[in-house]
């Protein structure tokens, strides 16, 4: 069963917002893509178009923040992140208003739209914005664990959400925990850390790597990029060889590069940072995008062997 | 109701308070700020439900000054109004005030919106005047934009906003000096008319002269009478008014007054004219 990250996201907020009357919801002209549809056909009454204007989306959507209202704001991750970069560090994220940005379409598995539309960048420019909080998760249980935690925080979030379908890897039990890792195989010498659709990839991976080379790895997700669980970081760093993120965005300045601050202050120790290497994506679909960028399993299998013989 | 006298008491005080805080920085705003002395005194004085009890909370009418940097204005009406004490005016802009250079809704109960990037307060004021309507609220959320600001393309995604949410409780002043820092704006980058463009993006447009009680009362009056649209006050301001040297002068957009120059501005600004 693949479930889209925003189709979770979706049906999550619409429960929110019945749940909750003082969550209002905003969009901007995306509403069927980035699912926010299902929370205006059960409460029309406080979804709000900006239509195709996100810098007003999130001008807005601070306004009413800065009126008490939790507000989940949506349009696709390149649009938010970088066309509204400007109001959301000033408007949103200065003041500390409760304004819970959930970017759908994150990266390359948008697929057909192309590189505009694909956002390589958004951790990078989330991350650096003091106040923000940075999650991305990876399948739908964890999607509406984290949308339904981050509904009780304090200040602005940016949530990472995708556009492709992904299997599921959790259970109903699972619980979002910010700022914690969460160890999903425990192995030996190497560690993938991955973020968002690359756990998956990360699962397989250990999968290939124990079935051919007997080499059984460490994997973790990190759902909180930032904050990040740096005791964790300092746990496996200490434990493992190798260690090799998983990010479906640009390596400069996204999640293993918050993984390769914390370690090299704190333990350094050889870090592969898999990602897309600097460049803009382009049109295909989400499966040939994911081996052309190498970002399947196959590659972050190959890039664990390779290092280890090194 | 304030009588004019007081009212222009106040305001003269206010405006001695920006010359001097401004002076004291050795940096910040001042023509901006001193254009928009009378509407902001009529605001806080005459028109806006905010006071000392209710002053930390969002439960009253509010204001938004998207023109940021005029933040002396600001500040010194609410310490007029006795939100803050005077004497703190002088720390504007220093190491550890809750008076920032643009204003930080965080720091300072009274600040209703962190402002600085221009563009932005529209949108914020278009927010505040949905979430009281969600709330059944009958306040009024006011904001100040400037002629230069207008220059940004977020005023009129926001423009359009409030007239597509018919957003009649929600009244905007339109600062219209005439100046930004690099001159004249219909030489920098003409935005006029202005109030034909609010008009065509479905708003109720009145023009003002902005340093006159009379008219900002009657416009704001019209204001509340207009039903499903928002009202836009343009209101044509002298830059620096009330100093004779900074009047009209796009040179004082952003300098601050050297201890002679202040000495003289606030000699002019010794008694009710």
């Amino acid at each position: 069963m693949a479930v889209a990250t925003r189709e979770a996201y979706g049906k999550a907020l619409a429960q929110i917002v019945v749940e909750d009357p003082n969550v209002v919801v905003m969009d901007a002209d995306l509403s069927k893509s980035t699912k926010t549809a299902d929370a205006k056909a059960v409460c029309p009454e406080r979804h709000f178009n900006a239509g195709i204007a996100e810098a007003d989306l999130m001008g807005i959507s601070a306004g009413l923040a800065a009126s008490g209202k939790v507000v989940y704001a949506s349009t696709f991750a390149v649009f938010a992140a970088g066309r509204a970069f400007d109001q959301i560090r000033n408007s949103i994220a200065y003041p500390k208003l409760n304004v819970k940005i959930c970017a759908t379409h994150a990266g390359l598995t948008v697929g057909e739209d192309g590189a505009s539309h694909q956002s390589v960048e958004d951790i990078a420019l989330m991350r650096s914005i003091p106040n923000m909080k940075v999650l991305q998760p990876c399948d739908d249980i964890e999607t509406e664990a984290m949308i339904k935690a981050i509904k009780d925080l304090d200040g602005p979030v940016y949530v990472r959400l995708g556009r492709m379908g992904v299997e599921r890897i959790h259970d109903e039990s699972y619980q979002f925990h910010l700022g914690k890792g969460e160890i999903l195989q425990s192995g030996r010498k190497v560690a993938i850390l991955a973020t968002g659709m690359m756990v998956q990839q990360a699962l397989k991976a250990a999968e290939l790597l124990e079935t051919k080379s007997v080499i059984k790895p460490t994997v973790v997700n990190f759902a909180s990029i930032k904050p990040l669980d740096e005791d964790l970081l300092l746990t496996i760093a200490k434990t493992h060889d190798l260690l090799v993120t998983c990010e479906e965005a640009n390596v400069l300045g996204g999640f293993g590069s918050a993984v390769c601050e914390v370690l090299s202050e704190k333990h350094p120790i050889k870090i592969v940072r898999i990602g897309i290497n600097d460049t803009f994506g382009e049109s295909g679909k989400p499966d040939a995008l994911i081996e052309k960028y190498g970002l399947s399993a196959k590659a972050i299998a190959d890039t664990v062997s390779t290092q280890l013989k090194k | 109701m304030t009588e004019r006298k007081e009212l222009e008491k106040h305001a003269l005080n206010i405006r001695r308070n920006i010359v001097t805080m401004v002076a004291k920085a050795k940096s910040g705003h001042p023509g901006g700020s001193l254009s928009a002395v009378e509407i902001l005194t009529w605001l806080y004085f005459n028109e806006m439900d905010v006071n000392q009890n209710n002053v930390a909370s969002t439960d009253r009418d509010r204001f938004v000054l998207s023109k940021g940097h005029a933040s002396p204005v600001l500040y010194a009406t609410l310490a007029e109004k006795g939100f803050l004490p005077q004497e703190e005016l002088l720390t504007f802009r220093a190491i550890n005030s809750r008076l920032q250079g643009h204003p930080n809704m965080r720091y300072l109960p009274g600040v209703d919106m962190s402002t600085g990037s221009l563009g932005q307060g529209l949108a914020a004021a278009v927010g505040m005047a949905i979430a009281n309507r969600l709330d059944q609220k009958d306040h009024y959320v006011y904001v100040l934009i400037g002629d230069g600001e207008s220059e940004e393309g977020e005023i009129w995604e926001s423009a359009m906003a409030a007239a597509h949410y018919k957003l009649d409780h929600l009244i905007a002043f339109l600062d219209f000096n005439g100046l930004q820092i690099d001159g004249d704006i219909t030489k920098v980058m003409n935005p006029t008319p202005l109030d034909e463009k609010f008009k065509a993006f479905g708003w109720h447009v009145l023009t003002i002269d902005g340093h006159d009680y009379d008219q900002i009362e009657a416009a704001l009056f019209q204001a509340k009478q207009t039903e499903g649209k928002p009202t836009l006050i343009l209101a044509h301001t002298i830059k620096g008014k009330g100093v004779s040297y900074m009047e009209n002068q796009a040179s004082w957009h952003g300098s601050a007054p050297n201890e002679e120059q202040l000495k003289i501005a606030l000699d002019e600004l010794k008694e009710v004219a």
